[in-house]
């Protein structure tokens, strides 16, 4: 196990270079670094002492080799907005955004399994057919257009929840939380729901499909001829294989959850790093796009390497091969 | 003459598939007593598996009991609500599946597998359970027991995971045991241990057996007595050395001189010619008509069964004569 | 119960028909597509003609009478525009970006998938590496970032998503064509010294397009998606050619003060579209595959 985790370890290093490396020439070929790292509003002067002390004035390869010094040392550059370092900024608002995908994983898990595993079971059940219908829809609908009919019906219409904004927090730890709170949580709940709604479509297929097939497995048969209870057949028996498809497929989904969290904070202004993305798009502040791209590659491949343990963890058959032949 | 354990009467199981519906077991009657076992015969797809199925009650959809009677120890098993009857499955009537590959869940230890099937039917703690389970183990001869339960179904041989399974069925004692092929994707020498074991261990609690195979060589030097079967029904039934030596039916005939030892040298190997007919469109009549040399007119009509003699039975309007 | 089926796409066609959902679906999507493609003759109004809007039409609720009595079935926006012609019109241009999106990126990944199968080693390494990596981001992100480097505009957002789809079709078309060369006559094929291409273009290809056409329709609805995604968050295409997702989020504003219907019937739009898109998909891939059904 340690030696398997050293190595993904290592491999992830990899990735992370290997998309430093790209960012950093991607710069070069998509636009001149001057205009991407220096302040245009500075004057004349003003700029050449920021190109010197960037090392703008340097050869290609000496440049780069800044930039992955200050990647080591992580210092990814100076917001313009903000004149804070891009990567305070993006660790500032990580929390928020962290929380939200937290809270859409669990619901897309906790709802879309049990749905799904019972459309699997009874696949010719009415209530099976309308939650196949719904996953459908579910799966179809625009992210950032289901948070506004979210918002058109529960704020603007009933009245019941808050647009967006995030509402009070409270700090645990230092990371300010907003479900802790009656108030935060009521701000929290339409974002969540919003982000959720696509990967609990995408659990419903997957649990249906995964419950149809291992139902027909001779072990499920064989669990009911010793006498077990549905409860168990089904809540053990049957979960404990359909989970390896739905952990894996959601873990590489985790990915798209904060590809879309831009999306849903965009709707909801909610204060993560995807509303801080698009704001620093539109401001040009383009320190604070490179340090969030950097921060969810890494992210990213953390996430991959969670999923490949949890992959390990539940499938004892790939245990073994995890220890590293 | 003690009571039969399990006593089947004009069990009748469907299928509606697709493409129509089926009679997957046709009107199956037969005995079994304590201690007896009864092996099953018939080649693929004559509905030895769906008979044991039938037995325990789990048919799905598709599939539907849709006549008979299933009557365990005096108690009619039909009609019995699901909780009741699954009580009795895995403590008073264990099966052991085809294929004992697929039979162990992948992704649980074998300790989980056998303890929640004691703890289903016993009120019995976690240790207790545990305990229970690594005698079983090592009484179907699993070395280091205690060790081998902490494993995945994908750490032991075939050989294993068969004993486990074996062990399974009987560590709650059960009255009868339904074991489906359970020695075929073994090796030889393995397969006639387990034999060996399983046998000793019946005769031992006078369990009933019920022993599924397609194939006459195990059944010779197993059971009591055997029912063969062929497109759903039973065609003939009997004690095992009458019946081998003095078949009546002419598919039995058939598959006994299709097994090259009992061929007498220089004759002819005699497979049964022909194919197994599909359950959709079975001939009118006799099943084996198509196949059958003896076949005549009268084979249109089905044949009902008919005694012949001691404890025998055949569904044939021609049996060959006794001693034939 | 047999079917007489002749041809593969008699075949297909007679299974196609068994589902009354994905025919309805696929009737859907013909006239979502007629619709878009003769969006001038359909739409009772050329929202982008100033002559023909008046800004004292603004914001009108659906089925309002306008100044001069023009008849807003769906309402109008805050230019005065009729909202069910500026949906058509905006229906043309996300069906436009995205089929010619995905019409190039399956062109890439054809060439791509078919040049890794067919040379191996290295070439199909390195090729498969970039795949691998492309895909392990998700494309909203890719397309994002890319877009915020090259700016606004139609040419734009159909680069950003060929560049973020022809990696799906190039994993599709090398997992096909591998299976298609290990096969006796391609390996005879190529033991005589046939001309790759004849071998390619004769063999393979008809080989690999069904797995791609299964693809290529997830994806024309992910590149819809994905468009209308970019546009609202005002990185796709520009204000003076909206697509759905653009109408969309000019509506927004106006949704917080119960104007829903800006924003309300081009979602309603982008959904039908999306759903016939889906709904047809599934049931080709059920099709061309029929282990997964049931
Ligand atoms: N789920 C099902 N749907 C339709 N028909 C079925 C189903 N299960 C079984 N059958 C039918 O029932 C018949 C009997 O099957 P069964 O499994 O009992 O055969 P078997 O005698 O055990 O054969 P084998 O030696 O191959 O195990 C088969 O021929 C098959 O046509
Ligand atoms: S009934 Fe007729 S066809 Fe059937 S086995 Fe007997 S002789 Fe043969
Ligand atoms: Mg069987």
């Amino acid at each position: 196990m340690l030696a398997y985790l050293i190595r993904r370890i290592g491999q992830a290093l990899l990735v992370m270079g290997v998309m430093a490396t790209i960012v950093f020439f991607g710069l070069y070929t998509v636009g001149n670094p001057v205009d991407l790292l220096i302040n245009p509003e500075d004057d004349l002067a003003a700029q050449e002492a920021a190109m010197a002390r960037l090392g703008l004035d340097k050869p290609i390869h000496v440049q780069f080799g800044y930039f992955l010094a200050g990647l080591v040392q992580g210092d990814l550059g100076t917001s313009f907005v903000h004149n804070r370092p891009a990567i305070d900024l993006i660790l500032s608002r990580l929390p928020a955004t962290l929380e939200l995908a937290f809270l859409a994983m669990a619901l897309a898990v906790l709802i879309g399994v049990p749905l799904g595993m019972y459309a699997g079971l009874r696949p010719n059940a009415p209530a099976s057919k309308a939650i196949m219908a719904a996953s459908v829809v579910g799966f179809s609908t625009p992210n950032f257009w289901q948070g506004l009919m979210l918002i058109m019906l529960f704020a603007v219409f009933w009245g019941v929840l808050p647009a967006g904004g995030r509402g009070d927090t409270v700090d645990v730890l230092g990371i300010p939380l907003s479900f802790l709170t009656l108030d935060g949580l009521s701000h929290l709940i339409l974002p969540a729901l919003n982000l959720a709604i696509y990967k609990m479509s995408l659990v419903i297929r997957l649990a249906r499909a995964g419950t149809a097939e291992v139902a027909l497995q001779d072990y499920v048969k064989y669990a009911r001829a010793r006498g077990l209870s549905p409860v168990r057949v089904v809540g053990v028996h049957v979960l404990k294989n359909i989970l390896i498809p739905v952990v894996t497929v959601l873990g590489l989904e985790t990915g798209n959850v904060i590809a879309f969290a831009v999306v849903t904070e965009t709707v909801f202004a909610w204060p993560g790093i995807g509303k801080l993305l698009i704001d620093s798009i539109g401001l040009l502040d383009r320190p604070v796009v490179v340090a969030y791209l950097m921060l969810t590659v890494f992210l990213f491949v953390m996430i991959n390497l969670v999923v490949d343990i949890a992959y390990s963890v539940l499938d004892p058959r790939v245990r073994i091969r995890g220890g590293g032949k | 003459m003690t009571a039969p354990v399990l006593s089947v009467r004009g069990l009748r199981t469907d299928f509606a598939t697709r493409a129509g519906r089926l009679t997957a077991v046709d009107g199956v009657s037969f005995d079994v007593g304590p201690g007896e076992v009864l092996g099953l015969v018939g080649e693929s797809g004559s509905g030895k598996t769906i008979t044991g199925f039938s037995i325990l009650g789990l048919i799905d959809p598709p599939g539907e009991i849709v006549a008979g009677e299933v009557v365990l120890n005096g108690q009619n098993l039909r009609g019995l609500p699901e909780d009741a009857m699954r009580r009795l499955r895995g403590d008073r009537i264990a099966m052991i599946f085809q294929d004992p590959m697929m039979t162990l869940n992948p992704v649980l230890r074998i300790d989980t597998q056998l303890i929640e099937t004691i703890r289903a039917h016993r009120d019995v703690g976690r240790e207790a359970a545990r305990q229970m389970a690594e005698a079983a183990l090592a009484q179907v001869g699993i070395p280091s027991p205690a060790e081998r339960l902490r494993a995945y179904p994908h750490e032991l041989s075939g050989g294993m995971r068969q004993r486990v399974v074996i062990a399974a069925a009987l560590m709650l004692e059960p009255d009868l045991i339904i074991a489906d092929e359970p020695t075929t994707a073994l090796d030889v020498t393995i397969q006639s241990q387990i034999l060996y074991e399983m046998q000793r261990l019946m005769a031992e609690r006078n369990t009933a057996l019920i022993w599924i195979t397609h194939d006459l060589t195990v059944v010779a030097g197993l059971a009591h007595r055997v029912a063969v079967m062929y497109a759903g029904r039973i065609v003939e039934m009997g004690a095992v050395d009458d019946l081998l030596d003095r078949p009546a039916h002419p598919y039995t005939h058939g598959l006994i001189h299709s097994i090259p030892s009992a061929t007498p040298r220089g004759e002819r190997l005699q497979p049964v010619r022909g194919m197994t007919p599909s359950l959709l469109n079975l001939p009118e009549g006799c099943a084996f008509a198509p196949r059958c040399p003896r076949a005549d007119a009268a084979c249109k009509t089905r044949p009902e069964e008919r005694r012949i003699g001691d404890g025998r039975l055949v569904r044939c309007h021609h049996p060959l004569e006794s001693g034939a | 119960m047999t079917a007489r089926a002749d041809t593969p796409l008699a075949r297909f066609a007679g299974d196609f028909v068994k589902s009354p959902t994905a025919v309805a679906a696929g009737i859907g999507l013909i006239v979502i597509a007629l619709a878009a493609i003769f969006a001038g003759t359909v739409a009772p109004q050329n929202p982008y003609d100033l002559a023909q809007i008046t800004i004292l039409d603004g914001t009108l609720p659906p089925g309002s009478e306008g100044f001069d009595g023009f008849h807003y079935l769906l309402g109008s926006d805050e230019q005065g525009r009729d909202m069910y012609s500026a949906m058509i019109y905006g229906l043309r241009i996300s069906l436009f970006v995205s089929f010619v999106a995905v019409g190039f990126a399956v062109m890439v990944g054809l060439v791509l998938g078919l040049l890794a199968a067919w040379r191996g080693g290295w070439v199909d390494g390195l090729i498969m590496r970039i795949v691998d990596i492309q895909l392990s981001f998700p494309a909203l992100l890719v397309a994002l970032l890319l877009l915020a480097a090259l700016g606004k505009g139609v040419d734009k957002v159909i680069l950003a998503l060929i560049l973020v789809q022809w990696a799906y079709f190039a994993r599709t078309v090398r997992g096909a064509a591998l299976v298609e060369i290990r096969k006796d006559y391609v390996t005879a094929a190529r033991s005589l010294a046939l001309p790759g291409w004849r071998i390619l273009f004769g063999h393979l290809l008809p080989n690999v397009l069904p797995p791609v056409i299964v693809i290529a329709t997830v994806q024309v609805a992910n590149a819809i998606a994905i468009e209308a995604s970019l546009s609202f968050l005002g990185v796709g295409v520009p204000i003076t050619e909206p697509s759905l997702g653009l109408l969309i989020a000019n509506g927004f504003d106006y949704l917080l003060s119960g104007r829903y219907w800006i924003s309300f019937y081009p979602g309603v739009a982008l959904l039908v579209t999306l759903v016939c898109i889906n709904v047809v998909g599934d049931h080709v891939r059920d099709i061309l595959n029929p282990r997964l059904s049931r």
